[in-house]
């Protein structure tokens, strides 16, 4: 078995939330002024979305890492994935010494290079050379060490006719380029990759990975962090999945993405929730019903279908909006739409009572594919905001025969049918 | 077992908790020398590509502000200067205080300026506000040659001054001067990184200072009682014997020399101490 590389023993990092200093000194004086003469602080803030973050934690205060142990070898390649928030980039800002853990510790023998993001430290008036050493020098390349690599770095790039003009005047795609050949050949014992894959053509991409695997293959480690399930299957034989700052899972990438997947959709076309007296305001049921008006998270793309929320009211309430939010798999919103749009007189009173909403989504408009609903009730007045993120997910399947691959395969959140009026002229 | 006890003294780097107060790696410090080096040649390459006048600027700053301060302080306030010729004596004390209060003025925001490239790669943070230091020392060289050139002419027209030994002395007070700049510099950094209106209070508290210092002023002219103000003050003795050096005279005072050079050990210590705890986990706060 290869040496060990990394090791990772406990290792947590906790943040605080809403609890920040308040950033300026005049402030500060004057909350501590309010405190010793036992008043409110007038610098206190009342802001919702903290609070609530706020209550789901112990002090305002979470774990962003929880207790992460991990050994990595030499000549791995692992990727790491997990949804927005679970900690993959907290693990990696940790590993490229950006911030520090909190508890625990992490071992690492050889030197330790990040792609976090490329072409840091470049400044448009420095010419592509003078960049090179700069970018170089701060990834930690001393000065020799890259003028033995020059040649081979502004080969890898591709732009050597313009390697001595100001990179202000490079396309983006050269400047990239430039700056992922310098971090392409830094030769670091250890590699961590954080979605740089995601700018340059596919030409330029396919290098690029063409490039990691030649790292991998040179006997070097590879950390590899991605949304993108393909690359990280192509590129790692092992993988980790991170969930709320814990590692749910290590083994093989086919399978722990293929779990990922799995945790990550559940079709779920119902949303109950018991009554609630106590609140003035209170949401009951969400069902998604096909257009047979039957509950249903399988949805076709060539027929309509329907959200419904139903909700009750205890007390009259002012100033208030139903809402949700439809977002992909990967959290893009699609659209966002409120009650009161065509009913203002919502927004000024809602009396007592059992409410229906239904929302009709049209038939050939939604691309097929998998997409979650956000729920909310937001009153400004009494200040009372309630959400249920992603309390619905369902997909939309399209079974029409198309003659191309691509048209089944195409891409964009909506899949309209319009009107093409074409003449032959 | 065996195994693993050999492993674990090839660690090459462990990343822990933030630990005590002097947990300061200047070692790796002097590894990214090239580093440093390329960042003070960023700078003097950016200053110099992004102006039509370049260098000349360098120039134009000390020589308006001698000469507003010959016109408001000598003609107008009648200040003496030590029977010197004016231009000259406010020249020698701008192009000394300059250097301090830029240095001071630019590593005052490291952190906050610097906060993008922080959060992406690691490099001992301490590169940034020496480079700068450094790249100041470019400017200040052209400006001393600036002055130099104006000594000459003032000594073709018969005027009267008296360089000296002490000239040699030119290098140790530039050396008291970067690196007071550099640890109040420092200081203020890291403070700022909770306090931001602290750096609105560090032009305004620069300027005070100049006049806290005998740069528009002799220091013969300051009333015995309040002599010991200057004694505290670490760069009043730097400018008062720059300006002796070059020009004969004003005063060296070798304890107040000393002073002024053991307060700057130790605002630098302090500096480097609190820049090295704020640094580790700076990022968690922005």
């Amino acid at each position: 078995m290869s040496e060990m590389v990394i090791k990772i023993e406990n290792l947590y990092k906790q943040y605080r939330l809403g609890v920040l200093s308040h950033r300026t000194l005049y402030k500060d004086v004057q909350s501590w002024w309010a405190k010793a003469r036992g008043k409110e602080d007038p610098n206190q803030t009342v802001d919702h979305v903290t609070l609530k973050k706020i209550e789901q934690t112990e002090n305002g205060r979470f774990w962003a890492l929880n207790d992460i142990s991990l050994d990595v070898r030499q000549g791995e390649v692992l990727g790491i994935i997990g949804r927005n928030g679970a900690g993959k980039s907290t693990l990696l800002k940790i590993l490229s010494r950006v911030t520090t853990p909190t508890k625990g510790q992490i071992k690492i023998k050889g030197r330790i290079a990040s792609l976090l993001e490329v072409g840091t430290g470049f400044h448009p008036e420095l010419t592509g050379r003078e960049n090179v050493y700069l970018n170089g020098a701060i990834m930690g390349m001393t000065k020799s060490e890259i003028s033995r690599k020059f040649d081979e770095i502004v080969d890898f790039s591709g732009i050597s006719e313009f390697i001595g003009t100001p990179v202000k005047r490079y396309s983006s795609g050269m400047y990239v380029r430039l700056a992922f050949a310098v971090a392409a050949h830094l030769e670091p014992e250890i590699l961590v990759v954080d979605e740089v894959l995601a700018v340059g053509d596919i030409d330029f991409q396919k290098k690029c990975l063409g490039k990691m695997k030649d790292v991998a293959e040179g006997g070097r480690t590879v950390l590899f962090v991605s949304h993108n399930m393909d690359a990280i299957n192509k590129l790692c034989a092992k993988a980790i999945l991170l969930s709320s700052g814990e590692i749910m899972e290590r083994g093989n990438t086919n399978e722990v993405v293929k779990n990922y997947l799995k945790m990550e959709f559940k079709e779920d076309a119902l949303y109950e929730q018991g009554e609630d007296k106590n609140k003035a305001i209170n949401l009951r049921k969400i069902t998604l019903l096909d257009s047979a008006r039957k509950i249903n998270a399988k949805l076709d793309y060539n027929k309509n279908f329907y959200v419904v929320i139903e909700y009750e009211v205890h007390q009259i309430v002012k100033g208030c909006y139903i809402w949700f939010t439809l977002k992909t798999l990967d959290d893009n919103i699609v659209f966002q739409t409120l009650d009161y749009d065509l009913n203002p007189s919502f927004i000024v009173e809602r009396q007592c009572g059992y409410y229906n909403s239904e929302v009709e989504i049209p038939a050939k408009w939604l691309n097929a594919g998998q997409y979650k609903i956000s729920f909310g009730i937001t009153s400004y007045h009494i200040r009372y905001n309630y959400d249920r993120i992603d309390a619905l997910s369902f997909k939309i399947i399209d079974n029409n025969d198309y003659l191309l691959a691509e048209a089944a395969n195409r891409a964009g959140f909506l899949r309209p049918e319009l009107l093409w009026r074409t003449k032959k002229l | 077992m065996q195994a693993e006890s050999i492993e674990k003294e090839n660690w090459t780097t462990i990343l822990k908790p933030k630990t005590g107060w002097f947990d300061i790696n200047l070692n790796e410090l002097w590894q990214y020398r090239d580093l440093i080096f390329l960042f003070v040649r960023r700078d003097f390459v950016s200053i110099y590509k992004q102006t039509i006048l370049g260098p000349i600027w360098f120039i134009i700053q000390p020589l308006l502000t001698t000469i507003m301060f010959t016109v408001v302080f000598g003609k107008i306030a009648n200040i003496p200067t030590d029977g010197l010729p004016p231009m000259l004596f406010y020249m020698a004390g701008t192009v000394a205080w300059t250097y301090f209060s830029e240095s001071l003025n630019k590593t005052s925001n490291t952190f906050t300026a610097n906060a993008s490239i922080f959060g992406k790669v690691y490099f001992p943070r301490l590169a940034i506000p020496i480079s700068i230091v450094i790249s100041n020392l470019f400017t200040f060289i052209i400006q001393f040659v600036f002055f130099l050139c104006f000594m000459l002419f003032f000594y073709l027209k018969g005027a009267e001054f008296h360089p000296n030994k002490w000239v040699l002395l030119t290098p140790v007070l530039l050396l008291v001067m970067a690196m007071l700049g550099l640890g109040m510099g420092i200081i203020i950094s890291s403070m700022t990184t909770k306090y931001r209106d602290l750096r609105f209070a560090v032009g305004f508290g620069v300027q005070l200072w100049m006049y806290g210092t005998p740069v528009v002023y002799p220091l013969s002219e300051v009333p015995e009682k309040w002599k010991f103000l200057f004694a505290i003050n670490p760069m009043s003795s730097i400018i008062e014997t720059f300006r002796y050096a070059f020009l004969g005279k004003g005063a060296v005072n070798i304890d107040y020399l000393a002073i002024s050079g053991i307060t700057t050990i130790i605002l630098l210590v302090i500096g480097i101490v609190l820049f090295s705890k704020i640094e580790k986990n700076f990022m968690d706060t922005v």
